[in-house]
This record gives C-alpha cells, sequence and structure tokens, in this order.
C-alpha cells in the first residue's frame, strides 16, 4: 500500500511557526479571483448573512410602503395591482430570500468552528449554494423591478396563478425563480447534513453538539425531503402555464386542491426550518449571559427534533376551509394542538435556564430573552388557529397576519438580531455599542409590539388579509394606524441596528478572543478566526469545552491547544456519525471557479427558460454540464483517483 | 489533576478510500432528496385517482407491450454497471469498461425505446390531468436516465484514463449507486402507471 | 348594523355560535399563557446580577447551578389540562357545526365568480328557479344549506356572525350551512385572495321572517316589468344591446349568466358586490366608470353619452 493511503497524524500544541504554513494552504487568494472563487465557509457565511440583510430591508421596505396605503380607510397610494405584488414580493422576500438564509449563514459562518473543523464537508457545494441564492434572489427581483413580480401571495395558489386568470410574466418569474431557489436550499441542506455528522471534532459525541448544531440540522434534514415538493409544484405550474398540461386546472381534470397539498407538505415544515436554528441560537447564547448551562439539553435537542417529525403531519391545518372531511381535519387539528409540546419544552428550558441562572443584562441578552414571550404570543395565536372550528372564523384575517409575524420576527429576526450583537465581535473582533444597542433593541421592541399586537384586535374584528384597501365604519382604523406608526417605529429600530454594525465595525472596543467568556468552541480561536479555523484539532471531552474547569462535568479536559496538525495539505478530520471518533484525514478542496459557473449556467438556462429561448437553454445546460464534470473530475490532490505520486507522500 | 483527552488516532486512511468518505455521504443525501422529489410525483397520482370520479384513466389497461421488456432492461442494466464497478474492485479493467460500457448502450437503449413508448400513447400531454402526469412523471424519470447516462460515459472515460484502483474508486461507487437508483425509482414509476390500472386502482 | 359588521367576537346564527365559546376559551388559555410567562421572564430580570456588556458579562462567575428540568415537568403539566380541554371541545365543536341538527329547509347554490357572488334558488320546476347576487335571503331560525362552487378562481365564503368560512373551489362543491338566530342583514366577504378586487368582493344575507321570506322569493321569480315610457324603451334596448352581452334580465333578451343578475336590482341594498349602497347617483357612477371605483372589475367602462346613461337609469330603475 502507498504510504500516501494510509497515515497517522501528528499530535501537537499549537506552534506559531506553523500558523504560516497553515496560512497558506487556507487563505483565499486575494482580489477578485480569490473573491469569485473562494469556498471558506466563513467568507461564505458573511456574504449568506449580508446578502439575507438586504432582503430584509427590501421587504422592510415593501411593507412600509403597504402600511401607508392601509394606514387608513380607501387609501389610494396603491393600485390594487401594486399592493397586490408588494405583498406578494414582501412574503417572498422575508420567507425564502430572509429568513432561511439568514440562518444557514450563522450556520455557515458558525459551524466548522462550532465543531472544531476547518470547513463544510463541501467546501465547493457551500459556494455554489450561495452563488445560486444570489443568482434566484436577483431573478426574482429583477421580476419584480420590471413589474413582473409575484402577485398572487407568497403560497400562490392556483387557478389564480394559471394563465387563464394570470396572463402576464408575474407568475414565471415567481414559479422559475422557486425553482432555481430550491436548488441551493437543496444542496445548502446536504451540505449541512454530512458536516454536521462527519466533521465534528474528536469527543463531541452527538450530544456534545451545540443547540444550534441540532436545529439546523433538522431544519436540514427537513429541508431535503420537503424543498422537492415546492420546486415540483413550481414546475408544474409553470408547466400548465407554458405547455397546456392540465395539473391544476379545474376545467380538464385537474386540482387546485393538489397544489395546496404539494405547497403546505412544504410549507408548514419550512416554518420551522426558518425558526428552529433561530431558536437554537437563542439554547447557545442565553446560557452564556444566564451564567450557568442550558437546562434540559437533551430535553431541548430532543424536542427540536420531534417539532420537525410532527411538523410533517400538520400540513392541513393551512386547509382547514377547503371542504375536507371532518375527519381529516380533526387529525389534522389534534396535530397541531400535540405540537405545542415541544416547543413549550423549549420554552421552559429557557424559562428555567433564565430563573435558576445569574442573568447578566446585556442587548444581545434582550433579544434573546424577548424573544421567549414574542414565541409565545405567536405560539398560542397559532395554538388557536389550530383548533378547526376557531380557524373557520380566524383563517385569512389580519390575526393570521398578527400569529405569522409573532413567530417570524418573534423567533427569527429577534434573535437573529441577538446573534449579530453576540457574534459580531467573532467575526470583526469588535464589540458594538452597547448604548446603541439598548436604544436598538427598545425601540424593535415597543415598535413591533406596537404594530402587530394590536392587529389581533383588527382580525378579531374580521379585517380580511390581502386587501389593498378597507371601507372606513368598519371599526378597523385606529388599529391600522397604529400598526404602521409601530412599523415605522420598527423600522427605526433597524436602521439603528445597521447604525450599530457600521459604526462598530470601525470603532468598536477590541474585543479578544472570548468577550462573553463564552463555552463555545468558536471562542477558543483568535476573533476574527484564521482562515484554517483551529491551528489543531482539538478533541472536545464535554459540552463546554471552555467552561470545564469551572463546570466540574467531567473527569477528563477537553484539549484544545494540543491536537491533530494536520498541516502538511489541506486537511481537516473526518469523524464517526455518533460518537465523533476520528476515522479518516479529509482533503479538502482549493478554491475553485466551478461553483461560480454552475450559478452562471444555470442562471442563464432559467433566464432562457422564461423567455423561452431554448438556445439559451442549451447554452446554460452546457456551461453546467462541463462545469460539474471539470468539477467532479477526480483529482490526486483529493485522493480521488491512482496512483498518488510519489512526491506527495514524501511527508506526512 | 484531571486528564486532558487527547484524540490520538492511528492509521488514518487519507481522503477516499473504497466506498468510505464523504462522497457517498453526499450522494446518499442527494439520492434522499431525490427519491422524495419521486414520492410527490407519485403522491400527485394517486391523490388525482382518488379525488377524481371514474374513467379517469385514459388507457384502462395500459399496454405492457414495450414497457414490461424496457422495465426489464433496465434492469438488467443495473446488474451490468455493477458487474462493471466489480472490474474496477477486482483491477479487471477490461471487465469494468465492458461493464459501464453495455449498461451505458443499455440505458440509452431503454431511453429510445421510452421514446417509442410515448410516441405509441394514444393521447398526449395535454389531453388530461392524467396525460400530464403521466408525461411529466416519466420525463423527469427520463432526465434521470439522461443524467445516469452522462455518469457512466464519465465513468467510462474515467477508467479508460485508468483513474481508479479498488481503494480509490469513491467515484465508481457513488456513480454506480446512482444509476441503481434511476434503475429502482423506474420500477416505482412503472407499478404506479402500469401495474395499479390491472389491480383496480383508478378505473 | 354594528359598528364592527365583520367582527366574529359576537354572534348571531348557530355555527358562530357554538364557536364562539371555544374562541373564548382558547383565547383566554392564550392570554393567560402570555401573562404567566411574561411574568416569569419579568422577575428574572429583576434579578439580574449585572447590566452591560461584555465586561458585565465576564465578570459574573459562571457556576454549574441546579438541574431544573424539574421546571420544565411542571410546565407541561400546568400545560396538558388546558391543551386537552382545547382538545376535546374542539372535536366536539366541530361535530357539532359540521352539520346541522335538522334537515336544511332550504338548498341554494352560491358560485363565487371575480369579483361578486352569484346565489341560485331552487323551486319545483325551472319555472320556479332564479338567480340573485350579492343579497342572499334566508329564513331565519331554519338550517339553510349552502352548495359552494367556484367559477373561475378560490374564493372563500364568510358570514362572520353566522359562521365560519369555507372556500368555493373550482371543480368542486363545498358545502356549508346557515341559521340565523335573529333577523337581520350579516355582512359577507370573500376571504381567500382572489386577485385585484378581492377586497372589494363583499355581500350581505339578509335572514327574515318565513312570510318575508316568501314574499321575497315570489317577488324574485317575477320578470322584469316591460318598459312603460320611451325613455325606459330606450334605456331597455341599450341594456339588452349592450348590458345583456354579459347580464340578464328576465323578461327581455338579456341572458347572460357573466355577472350579476339584474332582473330584482333596485330591490338590493348595495351594489358592485357590496361597495355602493343602491341609490341613483351611485348606480350612475359605477355603469359609467366601474374601473374608477373597482380597478381591475371584469365590467368595462360604459363611455354613454349623457342621455343614453338617464335612459339606462330610467329603464333600470324600474327593476324593483
Ligand atoms: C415561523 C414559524 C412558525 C411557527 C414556529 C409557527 C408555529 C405554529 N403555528 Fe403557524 N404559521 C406560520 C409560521 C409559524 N407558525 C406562518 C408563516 C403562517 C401563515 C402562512 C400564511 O397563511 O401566510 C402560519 C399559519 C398557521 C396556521 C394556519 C392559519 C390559517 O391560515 O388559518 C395554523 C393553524 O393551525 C398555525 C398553527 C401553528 C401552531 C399550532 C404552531 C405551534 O408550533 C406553536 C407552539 C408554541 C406555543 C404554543 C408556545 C409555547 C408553549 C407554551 C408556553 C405552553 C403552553 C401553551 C398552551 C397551553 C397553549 N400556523
Ligand atoms: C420574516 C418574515 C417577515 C418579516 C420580517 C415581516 C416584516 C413586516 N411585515 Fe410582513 N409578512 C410576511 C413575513 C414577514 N413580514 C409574510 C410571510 C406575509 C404574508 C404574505 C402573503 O400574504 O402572501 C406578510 C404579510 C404582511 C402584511 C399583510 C399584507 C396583506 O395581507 O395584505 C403586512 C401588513 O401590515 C405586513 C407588514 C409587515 C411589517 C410592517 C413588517 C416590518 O417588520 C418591517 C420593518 C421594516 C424593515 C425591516 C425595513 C427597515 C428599513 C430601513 C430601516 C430602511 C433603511 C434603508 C437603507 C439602509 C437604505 N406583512
Ligand atoms: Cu373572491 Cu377574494
Ligand atoms: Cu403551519
Amino acid at each position: 500500500m502507498n504510504a500516501a493511503d494510509v497515515r497517522t497524524p501528528t499530535v501537537g500544541t499549537v506552534a506559531e511557526v506553523s500558523r504560516p504554513r497553515l496560512l497558506s494552504l487556507w487563505e483565499t487568494s486575494p482580489g477578485l479571483k480569490g473573491f469569485f472563487s473562494t469556498v471558506d465557509h466563513k467568507q461564505i457565511g458573511i456574504r449568506y448573512i449580508v446578502t439575507a440583510f438586504v432582503f430584509l430591508i427590501l421587504g422592510g421596505i415593501e411593507a412600509l410602503v403597504m402600511r401607508l396605503q392601509l394606514i387608513g380607510p380607501d387609501r389610494t397610494l396603491l393600485t390594487p395591482d401594486q399592493y397586490d405584488q408588494l405583498f406578494s414580493t414582501h412574503g417572498m422576500t422575508m420567507i425564502f430570500l430572509y429568513a432561511s438564509p439568514i440562518l444557514s449563514g450563522f450556520s455557515n459562518y458558525l459551524w466548522p468552528l462550532l465543531l472544531g473543523s476547518r470547513d463544510m464537508a463541501f467546501p465547493r457545494l457551500n459556494a455554489l449554494s450561495y452563488w445560486i441564492y444570489l443568482a434566484a434572489g436577483i431573478f426574482l427581483y429583477v421580476g419584480f423591478l420590471t413589474g413582473n413580480g409575484p402577485n398572487d401571495g407568497w403560497f400562490n395558489y392556483v387557478p389564480y396563478a394559471s394563465r387563464d386568470y394570470n396572463p402576464g410574466l408575474n407568475e414565471d418569474f415567481y414559479s422559475l425563480g422557486m425553482v432555481f431557489l430550491g436548488l441551493s436550499v437543496t444542496v445548502g441542506a446536504a451540505n449541512f447534513i454530512v458536516t454536521a455528522l462527519r466533521t465534528r471534532a474528536p469527543g463531541m459525541s452527538i450530544n456534545r453538539m451545540p443547540i444550534l448544531v441540532w436545529g439546523t440540522l433538522t431544519a436540514s434534514a427537513a429541508n431535503l425531503l420537503v424543498v422537492p415538493a415546492v420546486s415540483l409544484a413550481f414546475f408544474l405550474l409553470w408547466m400548465d402555464r407554458q405547455f397546456g398540461t392540465h395539473f391544476f386546472d379545474a376545467s380538464n381534470g385537474g386540482q387546485p386542491l393538489l397544489w395546496q397539498h404539494l405547497f403546505w407538505i412544504f410549507g408548514h415544515p419550512w416554518v420551522y426550518a426558518i425558526v428552529l436554528p433561530a431558536m437554537g441560537m437563542a439554547s447557545d447564547a442565553l446560557p452564556v449571559f444566564c451564567r450557568r448551562p442550558l437546562v434540559g439539553y437533551s430535553l431541548v435537542a430532543l424536542s427540536t427534533v420531534a417539532t420537525m417529525i410532527l411538523g410533517f403531519g400538520v400540513w392541513v391545518h393551512h386547509m382547514f376551509a377547503t371542504g375536507l372531511p371532518s375527519l381529516g381535519l380533526s387529525f389534522f387539528s389534534g396535530a397541531s394542538i400535540a405540537i405545542t409540546v415541544p416547543s413549550a419544552v423549549a420554552v421552559f428550558a429557557w424559562l428555567a435556564t433564565l430563573r435558576l441562572g445569574r442573568p447578566v443584562i446585556t442587548t444581545a441578552f434582550l433579544f434573546f430573552a424577548s424573544m421567549i414571550v414574542l414565541f409565545v404570543i405567536g405560539g398560542v395565536s397559532g395554538f388557536m388557529t389550530a383548533s378547526v372550528p376557531v380557524d373557520w372564523q380566524l383563517t385569512d384575517t389580519y390575526f393570521v397576519v398578527a400569529h405569522l409575524h409573532y413567530v417570524l420576527i418573534g423567533i427569527n429576526v429577534f434573535p437573529v438580531v441577538g446573534a449579530v450583537y453576540f457574534w459580531f465581535p467573532k467575526m470583526t473582533g469588535r464589540l458594538m455599542d452597547e448604548r446603541l444597542g439598548r436604544w436598538n433593541f427598545w425601540t424593535m421592541f415597543i415598535g413591533f409590539n406596537l404594530a402587530f399586537l394590536p392587529m389581533h384586535l383588527t382580525g378579531l374584528l374580521g379585517m380580511p388579509r390581502r386587501v389593498y384597501t378597507y371601507a372606513d365604519g368598519m371599526g378597523w382604523d385606529t388599529l391600522n394606524l397604529i400598526t404602521s406608526i409601530g412599523s415605522f417605529v420598527l423600522a427605526i429600530g433597524v436602521l439603528l441596528l445597521i447604525i450599530n454594525v457600521l459604526r462598530s465595525l470601525k470603532r468598536g472596543a477590541v474585543a479578544g478572543d472570548n468577550p462573553w467568556d463564552a463555552p463555545t468552541l468558536e471562542w477558543s480561536v483568535s476573533s476574527p478566526p484564521p482562515p484554517y479555523n483551529f491551528a489543531v484539532i482539538p478533541t472536545i471531552a464535554s459540552r463546554h469545552p471552555l467552561w470545564e474547569d469551572r463546570l466540574q462535568e467531567s473527569e477528563a479536559r477537553s484539549s484544545l491547544n494540543c491536537g491533530l496538525q494536520l498541516q502538511t495539505a489541506k486537511e481537516t478530520i473526518g469523524t464517526t456519525a455518533l460518537d465523533a471518533v476520528p476515522d479518516m484525514i479529509l482533503e479538502m478542496p482549493e478554491d475553485s471557479f466551478a461553483p461560480l459557473c454552475v450559478a452562471i449556467g444555470l442562471s442563464v438556462t432559467f433566464a432562457g427558460l422564461l423567455l423561452k429561448g431554448w438556445s439559451a437553454v442549451w447554452i446554460g445546460a452546457l456551461i453546467v454540464a462541463l462545469s460539474i464534470l471539470s468539477w467532479l473530475w477526480p483529482r490526486r490532490q483529493l485522493r480521488e483517483r491512482e496512483p498518488a505520486p510519489a512526491s506527495e507522500s514524501a511527508h506526512g | 489533576m484531571v486528564e486532558s483527552a487527547i484524540a490520538t488516532p492511528r492509521d488514518l486512511p487519507v481522503g477516499p478510500t473504497g466506498r468510505k468518505g464523504l462522497g457517498s455521504w453526499g450522494v446518499a443525501t442527494l439520492i434522499a432528496s431525490e427519491a422524495a422529489l419521486f414520492s410527490y410525483l407519485l403522491f400527485s397520482y394517486y391523490y388525482d385517482g382518488v379525488v377524481t370520479p371514474r374513467g379517469w384513466l385514459l388507457e384502462p389497461s395500459p399496454s405492457l407491450k414495450l414497457a414490461l421488456p424496457n422495465t426489464i432492461l433496465l434492469l438488467l442494466s443495473s446488474a451490468v454497471a455493477w458487474w462493471g464497478e466489480r472490474g474496477i474492485l477486482t483491477r479487471r479493467r477490461n471487465q469494468a469498461l465492458w461493464g459501464f460500457g453495455i449498461a451505458f448502450l443499455m440505458g440509452a437503449l431503454f431511453a429510445l425505446v421510452q421514446w417509442f413508448e410515448w410516441h405509441a400513447k394514444p393521447y398526449h400531454f395535454g389531453a388530461s390531468n392524467y396525460a400530464s402526469l403521466y408525461f411529466i412523471t416519466t420525463g423527469f424519470h427520463m432526465a434521470h436516465v439522461l443524467v445516469g447516462l452522462l455518469v457512466l460515459a464519465a465513468l467510462f472515460l474515467w477508467t479508460v484514463l485508468d483513474y481508479f484502483s479498488p481503494r480509490r474508486r469513491l467515484t465508481v461507487t457513488a456513480g454506480v449507486f446512482y444509476w441503481h437508483f434511476v434503475d429502482v425509482v423506474w420500477l416505482f414509476v412503472f407499478t404506479t402507471y402500469y401495474i395499479t390500472p390491472y389491480l383496480g386502482f383508478g378505473r | 348594523m354594528s359598528a364592527t359588521p365583520l367582527a366574529y367576537l359576537s354572534s348571531a346564527g348557530t355555527r358562530a355560535d357554538i364557536t364562539l365559546p371555544l374562541t373564548w376559551l382558547t383565547l383566554i388559555i392564550s392570554i393567560i399563557v402570555c401573562l404567566v410567562v411574561a411574568w416569569v421572564l419579568w422577575q428574572a430580570m429583576r434579578r439580574a446580577s449585572a447590566r452591560g456588556g461584555a465586561q458585565a458579562t465576564r465578570s459574573i462567575p459562571v457556576e454549574r447551578g441546579s438541574n431544573g428540568v424539574r421546571w420544565i415537568r411542571i410546565g407541561l403539566w400546568l400545560s396538558a389540562a388546558p391543551l386537552l380541554l382545547t382538545l376535546v371541545w374542539t372535536m366536539v365543536a366541530l361535530a357539532k357545526v359540521a352539520a346541522p341538527f335538522a334537515r336544511p329547509a332550504l338548498t341554494l347554490d352560491v358560485t363565487g365568480h371575480q369579483w361578486w357572488w352569484e346565489a341560485v334558488y331552487h323551486g319545483d320546476g325551472p319555472s320556479q328557479t332564479f338567480h340573485t347576487a350579492n343579497e342572499i335571503h334566508i329564513p331565519v331560525g331554519v338550517p339553510v344549506q349552502v352548495r359552494l362552487h367556484g367559477a373561475d378562481v378560490i374564493h372563500s365564503f364568510w358570514v362572520p356572525k353566522l359562521s365560519g368560512k369555507t372556500d368555493t373551489i373550482p371543480g368542486q362543491t363545498n358545502i356549508s350551512w346557515l341559521e340565523a338566530r335573529l333577523p337581520g342583514r350579516y355582512q359577507g366577504q370573500c376571504t381567500e385572495y382572489c386577485g385585484l378586487q378581492h377586497a372589494r368582493m363583499a355581500f350581505e344575507v339578509v335572514a327574515q321572517s318565513a312570510d318575508d321570506f316568501e314574499r321575497w322569493r315570489q317577488h324574485q321569480l317575477e320578470p322584469a316589468p316591460a318598459p312603460s315610457s320611451a325613455e325606459q324603451q330606450r334605456g331597455m334596448d341599450l341594456v339588452v344591446y349592450r348590458c345583456g352581452l354579459c347580464h340578464s334580465v328576465r323578461g327581455t333578451p338579456a341572458g347572460a349568466l357573466y355577472a350579476p343578475d339584474l332582473t330584482h336590482l333596485m330591490s338590493r341594498r348595495l351594489i358592485a358586490a357590496g361597495v355602493l349602497v343602491n341609490n341613483p347617483g351611485n348606480l350612475s357612477g359605477w355603469i359609467e366608470h366601474p374601473q374608477g371605483i373597482k380597478p381591475g372589475s371584469l365590467m368595462p367602462d360604459q363611455f354613454l353619452s349623457g342621455p343614453q346613461l338617464s335612459d339606462v337609469r330610467a329603464y333600470l330603475e324600474t327593476l324593483q
């Protein structure tokens, strides 16, 4: 056997002399070349975060314009068509281009650091999922900016989305854009799953993973299985619109409800997928500020998974009013009531952590802690709609709009902002301003509740959702005015966040490696971390490697300064799925243009499909095929082929 | 004094060896997702079949004349691809080349026959929701066959270039696994569209 | 009419009556849960050991603390009772609202169109059947079955004071039922997004005594009266020739069913699917320029000259 096939990795301490060597192996080359070819998870993570924030602002501005239209009865700022495109684009942007990618961004950035690894399992796939996300986002927004934005709400019911009732390009942009975006989510999910299961540091058995990892892992497993449903639905819709198939139109035997089933089989697991990682971030960060471990780690991890498993079986609660038989409805109603239980576990675990810990009130803490109550408000309104007869009254009113904003803003936006405050020092080396942070928090908190708490009442007073205007004399005027004012206060809060980020980038206090004295691995490396993350691969002996001396949880201690060196090539360690026993040395790929080329090829293809330029479709497909071929071409450096040349086996 | 736990693994394989390696995990996730895609297609079929009144099937007794032999052909091609993979494992390069080459040809023949099968159908895809589903499902499968053919062609090429050995062959295993998947999926599609009508579904 | 015509925290019909207590139950449970959680959170924050930023955080030592899983258990036990109660109550209420106790006294067909409602009342034989639009009359105190159809896209039929929502879906017939406890006018609204004028797709349900209802029915069965002046005659010609492409007026050649039946237009309180009060000014305004009132409406602007408009109006006003 060749010496390059099997090796005993050297074990040693972190040596300053080895850093330049690691740097030369892992650093992205400067300039545009590096920019377009990097596979560094940290850079990709930050790109995800920044891009998603841009979409949050775009979606937020759309919302603000809507709120101006709804500020009083019978306003004519917007035409019905403009309003319809705005609310649909707002929903699409927030759900697909902000809420999910922002969490992918944090997970991308943090995972290898949390797991004690040097990169994601498939770094090039990681780059690909970002480029596709960007391209699909641009694709969808080209539609919106040319007046062809989606105009049938984010869940896009047929037959209104079919060509008979919706002849423009709007729905073609949306359908194709969603199929396009689905590719990004799918490859991203695959990457997260393999990363979590195969690249954890030695000793980080599955019951020592941070909850964020559980959250994103669960979300990714779900995405892998449900995204095809929505991609398929949108593809079939596009076929119906452009090629005269009859999947959905009733006049030829098509089933409008088939759309709803396919959409919500995807949709409900998806709404959990866009909060579980955020709940995970809270579960990891709250204990830091409570100065104690999370209460009920195993229960919280279990409840994360349980939420998702139950989450596969509740989709019909979005279809209670479609005339399905009562027996079926009662099953889904029961399941939707039952699904509160795992959420309750997480809520009580957080409360107990706060109660039994010694809370330190910082801005990040405020965002995470307020999330608890916002989640409960959003959760109980979901509990109300879970009861079928009640939902027959509540559905499609502003009550549901209030529900979805409490859950989405409450357990996505708030923890995400908390995460910005919490991990900003790690990402940039500087702390964010706490004083401005307090202003930031209180404006967002007050603005949000001002806008959306009264909205429950608007719903109970019967205001239907998705109306471009309303008559006066319905009892909704004052409430809508308050909501509009609250929205602007909330927007100012977001603005303060942006200001704080920009200011702190330059002027923030220097953070040091572990400003919060937090327990997990990312805080054991410098801020910002070096391109290779860990100079030696640590060995983990507990859930809180940096708190071990104080918690005295385990006999053994994690070893952070002494470990596997792996400095002769771009390498990291592969470990077994459950116990994280090292079982192979992973050769990591160099930077590559292939992901970008695939994304460009796909963009050409999708643009061709949209405009029916078949030559463009084929050219794009060819670019994609060739890029993938070159990508997968077995490489010596990655040990994908024989024979390994003698020179490589020399060191090691 | 507490001791610190340092992992000191010995003799670790470097890079993918045999069928161990991240690549097989990656392909497994890809296949899970693809399997989900097909299950939604089949779900659509059964859903429509259940909620639509009688007379939904445009061909209450689908002709098996082409479909059945073609199914057998595809399954055999899977076996041949497996035999080709054995060739890599046993360092018999010619066996591998024959295996991948013949599997490729059989797959291509399957595609060709399927093409005729489509033309032999008495309806076209715009005839009804049944027709649309039939063509989209078999069409999706065909797309996967085409990708599979590309994969087999690449494996053939790489074997010609003598890239693989029993140790360094994850690409082969993953590619052949994909081909098995394409064939297994066809079994489900075939059963759904050609067999269940005889069992009474949707008649 | 109350100031909040679509609010469902008050009810006037059997199905809404059954649902309302359950709504209150879940609402009160929800409020209590929120208050308890907020209180616990508040207590924990009040005991905060430090405030500030990173430095303050570091200043508090880390401790293992007590295990605390007990609190999760307690919380779950406390939640179990309201959850179970809600579950059981939901099933009972669902069974009750799903179908009426008595045989429906009347069955009518309601179809959702972009952006108006068609109602068909059946009698014995075609001569006893008539179409009307946007104003649904029912006898009070008895269950009325409503068969719901979708003409184009999905709409949803909702009369909050009487009953929850049921969608109208093309290609399928959904069954709903109404039973008004008190006579009165109840506002209804389309609540499934259906395009540009989804916002203005309202209707009214008029619950009246059996006698009044029967009188109304008999009246609706009558065809339109013949014009009795030259002006009305000219108006009728215009209505037949132009409006008749989409509307019908029984007793005249205008017989299209794409748009609301106008035979007894003037008997309805509102026009344009609940948007305007039916008075001469609004009526002319609507006929002239529906696109100004409901942009995107399928009724095109009519571009009638002044005299033509007054002829048309004169004729329409005879359609009592
Ligand atoms: C962001 C994620 C998210 C989350 C986490 C949830 C959580 C829940 N949702 Fe929500 N939901 C959405 C996003 C989300 N939802 C969106 C986006 C829509 C609208 C889509 C659209 O139409 O546009 C929607 C719509 C929606 C509907 C359809 C309404 C309608 O259209 O008519 C229903 C119906 O059952 C529902 C139910 C629930 C339930 C039961 C939960 C539960 O998981 C909540 C559980 C949590 C708690 C209950 C709080 C904690 C528990 C305790 C403290 C214990 C004590 C509690 C009790 C005793 C009650 N949701
Ligand atoms: C994560 C998801 C998310 C988020 C964050 C939001 C945020 C907001 N949403 Fe939205 N919303 C949805 C998801 C979300 N929404 C969904 C899924 C729907 C359903 C769509 C459908 O029916 O199909 C919906 C629908 C919806 C409606 C109902 C429309 C209708 O039915 O007719 C309304 C109405 O008020 C609304 C309002 C708002 C407001 C005021 C905000 C505010 O939070 C916005 C706050 C503002 C900002 C975040 C912008 C800040 C900008 C600046 C500070 C400017 C800075 C400028 C520069 C730097 C240049 N949303
Ligand atoms: Cu009809 Cu909304
Ligand atoms: Cu849901």
